[in-house]
């Protein structure tokens, strides 16, 4: 094994592109565990630690630049206005310790359907800043990231250097099911974000499919639903109807699998329970924020 | 052996504190755990040391075709690589039965069994060497339950049984059986107005201690090795050892290292064997330190258990008869599994007045992963199951739970299934009634000015409810747990005692076997030599095998057997120091003849207070010195057939009330408290007391909720061996839990003491279950309970 | 592979570490600094807890290689750098290096076994005074890490309420106490540091 430091992010390109098996070990909460019990061993660590506009983030007018690297712990502290959704998420990765070290750039390099950021992801509607020496940037739109199992779209000799998350433009919600109330692998989990501006409601699955996934048809029959109740504008409560049949359709999106951490059956279950609630907290919020209108049905 | 020794304890020396017994004082180890410099087993470091790494099955059931070693032998940095064919002497061991390969040979029988050892000078070699040793394997039809292991053409887990319990079982999958009866069950259930029957499923657990299996093998010039382990039975370890090493006892020079935690765990052999071996063929000091991963497959876990109940009662809530089937999975290999069958055939009717039982309880052999001893060893999976009978019959009668329970309560004086007499206090029905007069913990808590504290609800940190679904629920349990070890066992522990002057001090040393796991039995002994010497400077001695056994740190035994013998042994101290007091002084004083005499402050005091002579006076530079063993009363063998007799030494009592609250849709669990009221008979030390008791709380509502070893059923592969799959409490799992504890003392035992560990273990699984039916409306019959059988999914 | 980095204020450095080797690897069987502990090795238990440039982390999983040139704080150096809080820079132990172990005395580090003599006199920590007090040390396997993500709290968050400590904490088990008493130690040590102001 050999342990690659680059000092800056040119150099680290450099080194992906003359190792392409070398493995980017950032936080190291995936790599280093792999590494302890004998799973992994790769010809080449290759250190980020040292490159440091991977820790920073850059909060513009539309979106925030998130550096690959920004621990969980500094998203929570920092972006719970811009991101709620993924500092939700970040809040209920792992222990306080792994959240001071992970961050969302070693969730998406992992692309375990498990990792908590990706429903924020999916939610808002990110997109993934790849790069290679050989050629140049990309921006991969986070519906085309995941490609499998522990697969995504990046090529070997490319390094995802940020995500490029739209700022929230209303409430966004995450919750996971775990078997413990806190350091808890998902065993399914839900994001959902309200995009009053485009009047549309996205959503991320996670944990309850072979990758994340979104819950397009869920989605698409609330966007629908909304737009033809004047939601929007008069704020009206949700009608049970409406959130049952969202979440019926949420538990649809779901392609998953029984294992130890839990069966198929719950996690579809869970997940509809999930998007339920997390439609219902975001709408009650946008209801709540709704300035200067008369709110209909909210006696 | 040449090179420094680092890691090797010394003395704990307790300071000058005044406590004797009754005091919350400190811990004599405690600055070292806090500063990191406190010695555990995985920190032991020798110069040259080698690092040892096992190889372990990859399948449970299988016919060992070869093992090809020579590619990891050929590696630069390993110095050997061993087989069962290199084992020097005898290939097997065990607690109770010698079952146990070494190293596997001519089969495995459950998965992670070790195969093969490699010793190297990285733990990357040695793990890169092992990964190289090609094992060969023909598998065999698995055993996995009670049908497949009784079936009339079973294949056998052990061929060729003769331990004492191959004659009399009915299959020689079965470990051991033991029934009990007792009046006529049959007939006292035509009495019954209800009868309620119920079939229960106990998870396996595992003990978890923190501190992994680790330890330092240093080979000796006599040929002999010294090996510094965490352990719960210093001597036992030493009986298993030596004849596997071809070694007399006296060449296997133990030494306790500290240990990370134990409940059960630490009870049988891990790597101590393994270690040695490798250190006497290299010459050189040798390491090992499992994984978590590995430490899933090093030590035995509790036993997961089937159990088919039936009470009966009459209207007025009086049980008529119960009948039960306990059947225990012991996996591959013996381990304790004869006597938490006992415990679970003896305790199986809980701490209530029943006269006519049918008892049997059976322990099978399988190719599951061997179990043996954990907290509460036996009794915990039958308090499970007949609290959970307590409710179903309390339901039948229209009753409250609490007040059947203490109308059938047992009391000082009601006989056990077994016909023993329950000859000390049994406070049973009063622990009930101090739990449930406790004040509730207030309603909805995570309500806060800033919306809902996910922290205090259900799902906790990972934001799954805002309070929807939330239901609250309440259950009672209370349980009866046996101290000391018991069916005709000769449980003895040995104290060495040594008062001298140092420095113009007297000054007591402590030498026990005594394997401290944390339980704070090193506190303890000080204190009792305080109290029975008058001395406030008191050493504890490392324990080792240079002094008698102490016994094993298990069965909530140790305060009373040890403490008992250092109470003892300190009993003859002062007799002699009062003797060379007398010749000395005697002619002076009156006193000396003919009053009682304590020793206290550092002199001979009259019971009436008056000073007769400092010890340093008596002592000068005479050391007085006691090595004494200390028995409890005898007990005798359950009978074979009918299971009677006087079996047990002491019973120890404790009841939870469970607060929980459940997010019912998706079957998520909150406890919010966890009360408990226990006898201690008497409270050493009250601080280490409720540690103990809050401790063995939540070991219990781990089981409740989350913790359970996932064993394939198609393939007896472990499934999650790992902290990322194997979940343990955190502290945002774990509630308040408020203590009471009474001291109605036990006159049979020193200072009316009762052991206190595994008493709390018992009654908080059945209390948290009873609390999440009380809020669910379901049966739940299966613990830990999943969210899967919250939602029916 | 050679790594430097300064623990407890000392500069320090391995060699020929296997580049897959983790801090704490590193710190126990290099450094002689045991203290912190190997329960779990996948960063689910926290006793591995130490500072990396003032921020806790598993040390189980940063690779050595990543500690190059950063500043670890151990349970071994939490007194002095508990001490030195204030004249600390963010994030770094005690900038003087007049505290914490020198390489010299690191190298010749002999784990005490559990002569209590010892103990007597050594300069705690509020924290680890407090644990003591409380009863919140048991077999004691997981106090290091606690106590390091302890006092990283308390020197956030001077006054946390209960759900704050349970969350700080939330990330290191312990099998032998139930929590009960570790939470009483925080309480005490949060207490004395309020009276002490």
């Amino acid at each position: 094994m050999d342990f690659l430091r680059p000092a800056s992010w040119e150099e680290a390109l450099a080194a992906k592109a003359e190792h392409p098996t070398a493995v980017p070990i950032a936080g190291g909460t995936d790599v280093m565990v792999e590494i302890n019990f004998d799973h992994r061993r790769p010809e080449y660590l290759l250190d980020l630690n040292r490159i440091a506009e991977l820790s920073q983030w850059e909060v513009g007018e539309e979106k925030v630049v998130l550096g690959a690297s920004v621990p969980y712990t500094q998203i929570i502290e920092n972006l719970k206005t811009e991101l709620p959704g993924l500092a939700r998420a970040s809040h209920t990765v792992a222990s306080p310790q792994i959240r001071n070290r992970g961050g969302v750039g070693g969730n998406l390099g992992c692309a375990s359907p498990a990792g908590d950021s990706h429903p924020a992801l999916l939610a808002s509607g990110a997109h993934v800043e790849v790069e290679s020496q050989a050629r140049g940037v990309r921006l991969i739109p986070i519906d085309e990231f995941y490609k499998g199992v522990k697969r995504n779209a990046l090529e070997a000799d490319e390094l995802i250097k940020s995500v490029h998350i739209p700022k929230a433009t209303g409430p966004q919600e995450f919750s996971k099911v775990g078997t413990r109330n806190a350091m808890v692998i998902a065993v399914c989990a839900f994001g959902l974000a309200l995009h009053p501006e485009k009047r549309i409601v996205r959503t991320g699955i996670g944990s309850a499919a072979p990758t994340p996934v979104r819950a397009k048809e869920a989605e698409e029959f609330l966007n629908a639903a909304l737009e033809e109740g004047g939601f929007w504008d008069n704020g009206k409560i949700i009608t049970p109807s409406i959130a049952k049949q969202f979440a019926t359709l949420a538990s649809g999106a779901c392609n998953p699998i029984d294992d130890v951490r839990g069966s198929a059956n719950y996690r579809r279950h869970a997940v509809g329970v999930m998007a339920r609630r997390t439609l219902m907290w975001t709408w009650e919020s946008y209801r709540g924020n709704a300035e200067g209108r008369t709110l209909e049905g909210a006696a | 052996m040449a090179g420094t020794t680092t890691g090797i304890p010394r003395d704990v020396t307790q300071g000058l504190t005044q406590g004797g017994i009754g005091e919350s004082t400190l811990r004599p180890d405690g600055t070292l755990k806090v500063t990191g410099e406190f010695a555990y087993s995985s920190d032991m470091w020798h110069d040259e040391m080698l690092w040892g790494q096992t190889l372990r099955s990859t399948v449970a059931h299988a016919e060992i075709v070869s093992i090809d070693t020579s590619e990891a032998l050929a590696m630069s940095g390993v110095y050997a690589v061993l087989t069962a064919d290199d084992l020097p002497a005898a290939k097997n061991y065990g607690l109770e039965f010698r079952d146990t390969p070494v190293l596997a040979y001519g089969k495995v029988r459950h998965h992670g069994e070790p195969v093969a050892l490699v010793a190297a000078d990285h733990p990357e070699t040695a793990r890169r060497a092992a990964a190289k040793i090609k094992v060969e394997y023909k598998e065999l039809p698995l055993i996995t339950d009670e049908a497949s292991a009784t079936a009339p053409d079973a294949v056998l887990v052990h061929e060729g049984r003769d331990d004492k319990h191959s004659k009399h079982v009915p299959h020689p999958n079965i470990v051991h059986r033991q029934p009990i009866v007792r009046g006529n069950a049959d007939e006292a259930a035509k009495r019954a107005d209800v009868i309620v029957k119920g079939e229960y499923t106990f998870g396996m657990q595992d003990q978890a201690f923190l501190g992994p299996e680790s330890g330092l093998a240093v080979p000796a010039e006599d040929g002999g090795i010294d090996l510094y382990v965490a352990t719960q039975w210093l001597h036992a370890d030493r009986e298993q050892i030596a004849p596997c090493l071809g070694l007399p006892e006296d060449k296997v020079r133990m030494t306790m290292a500290g240990v990370g935690g134990a409940f059960g765990g630490r009870e049988d052999i891990s790597m101590q064997i393994l270690a040695s071996i490798l250190a006497l063929r290299t010459g050189k000091p040798v390491k090992m330190v499992y994984n978590r991963y590995e430490s899933f497959f090093g030590h035995v876990h509790r036993h997961p258990a089937k159990l088919y109940y039936e009470h009966g009662a009459t209207k007025d809530g009086k049980i008529t008869h119960m009948k039960c089937k306990i059947v225990l999975d012991g996996g591959a290999y013996a381990s304790s599994t004869v006597s938490v069958v006992g415990n679970a055939s003896s305790l199986s009717v809980g701490p209530y007045d029943i006269n006519d039982v049918e008892i049997e309880a059976i322990g099978l052999y399988t190719n599951n992963p061997p179990c043996g001893a954990m907290r509460g060893f036996g009794a915990v999976q039958a308090c499970f199951a007949y609290e959970a009978q307590m409710d179903k019959l309390a339901a039948a009668l229209d009753m409250d739970p609490v007040e059947l329970r203490q109308i059938n309560a047992m009391e000082q004086g009601t006989l056990m299934p077994t016909g023993q007499v329950v000859d000390s206090p049994a406070p049973v029905a009063e622990l009930l009634r101090r739990v449930k007069a406790r004040p509730m913990p207030p309603e909805r808590q995570w309500e806060s000015s800033e919306g809902a504290d996910v922290r205090a609800l259900p799902g906790g940190l990972s934001n799954t409810t805002h309070g929807e679904g939330v239901v609250r629920g309440v259950g009672y349990a209370v349980g009866i747990k046996n101290v000391g070890f018991s069916e005709g066992f000769d449980d003895y522990s040995t104290a060495k005692i040594r008062l001298e002057v140092i420095n113009g001090e007297a000054v007591a040393t402590v030498h026990t076997a005594m394997a401290e796991v944390g339980q704070g039995g090193v506190t303890v002994h000080a204190q009792i030599a305080r109290t029975e010497l008058g001395v406030q400077q008191v050493t504890i001695h490392p324990a080792d095998t240079q002094v008698g056994s102490a016994g094993s740190t298990s069965a909530g035994r140790q305060t009373y057997m040890t403490g008992g013998a250092i109470k003892n042994s300190c009993e003859l101290v002062r007799e002699k120091v009062l003797e060379i007091g007398r010749r000395k002084f005697g002619s002076y004083h009156p006193a000396w003849a003919n009053a009682e005499l304590l020793l206290e402050g550092g002199k001979v005091v009259t019971d009436g207070g008056e000073v007769l002579a400092s010890l340093v006076d008596v002592l000068e530079d005479e050391a007085v010195e006691i090595e004494e063993e200390f028995r409890h009363r005898p007990t005798e063998a359950f009978d074979l057939r009918t299971g009677q007799g006087n079996g047990h030494v002491q019973y120890a009592f404790a009841a939870h009330r469970a607060v929980v609250e459940v997010d019912t849709e998706l079957g998520l669990v909150k406890v919010v408290e966890l009360a408990c009221a226990q006898d201690v008979g008497k409270a050493l030390n009250p601080l280490s007391v409720i540690g103990q008791i809050q401790g063995g709380t939540t070991q219990g509502l781990g089981v409740a909720v989350m913790e359970e070893i996932i064993v394939d059923p198609k393939t007896a592969k472990v499934r999650n061996p790992s902290f990322t799959d194997y979940l343990l409490p955190t502290i945002l799992d774990t509630p308040t839990i408020p203590v009471e504890y009474l001291e109605l003392a036990d006159p049979n035992a020193p200072y009316g003491l009762r052991g206190i560990g595994e008493a709390p273990t018992l009654s908080s699984t059945p209390a948290v279950l009873a609390a999440i039916r009380n809020a669910t409306g379901l049966e739940l019959t299966k613990t830990p309970v999943r969210p899967e059988h919250l939602t029916g999914t | 592979m050679r790594v430097n980095f300064t623990v407890n204020g000392r500069k320090q450095t391995a060699d020929d570490v296997w580049e897959g080797e983790s801090l704490l690897y590193v710190l126990r069987e290099r450094m002689g600094l045991p203290g912190s502990k190997n329960a779990c090795e996948q960063g689910e238990c926290g006793s591995c807890t130490v500072r990396l440039d003032g921020v806790p982390v598993c040390s189980c999983l940063v690779a050595a290689g990543q500690a190059e040139g950063r500043e670890v704080v151990t349970v071994e150096g939490l007194a002095d750098y508990a001490a030195h809080r204030d004249d600390a820079h963010p994030g770094g132990a005690c900038g003087s290096g007049s505290c914490g172990t020198s390489l010299d005395a690191a190298q010749r580090w002999q784990a005490k076994g559990t002569d209590g003599q010892t103990g007597e006199g050594t300069e705690l920590s509020p924290i680890q005074k407090a644990f003591i007090d409380a009863g919140a040390v048991q077999c004691g396997f997981c106090t290091p890490g606690l106590l390091v993500a302890a006092d990283e709290l308390l020197e956030r968050n001077s006054s946390p309420s209960d759900a704050d400590i349970r969350e700080a904490l939330s990330g290191n088990l312990c099998r032998c106490t139930g929590y009960e008493k570790i939470l009483d130690a925080v309480r005490l040590a949060a207490a004395r540091q309020e009276e002490a102001v």
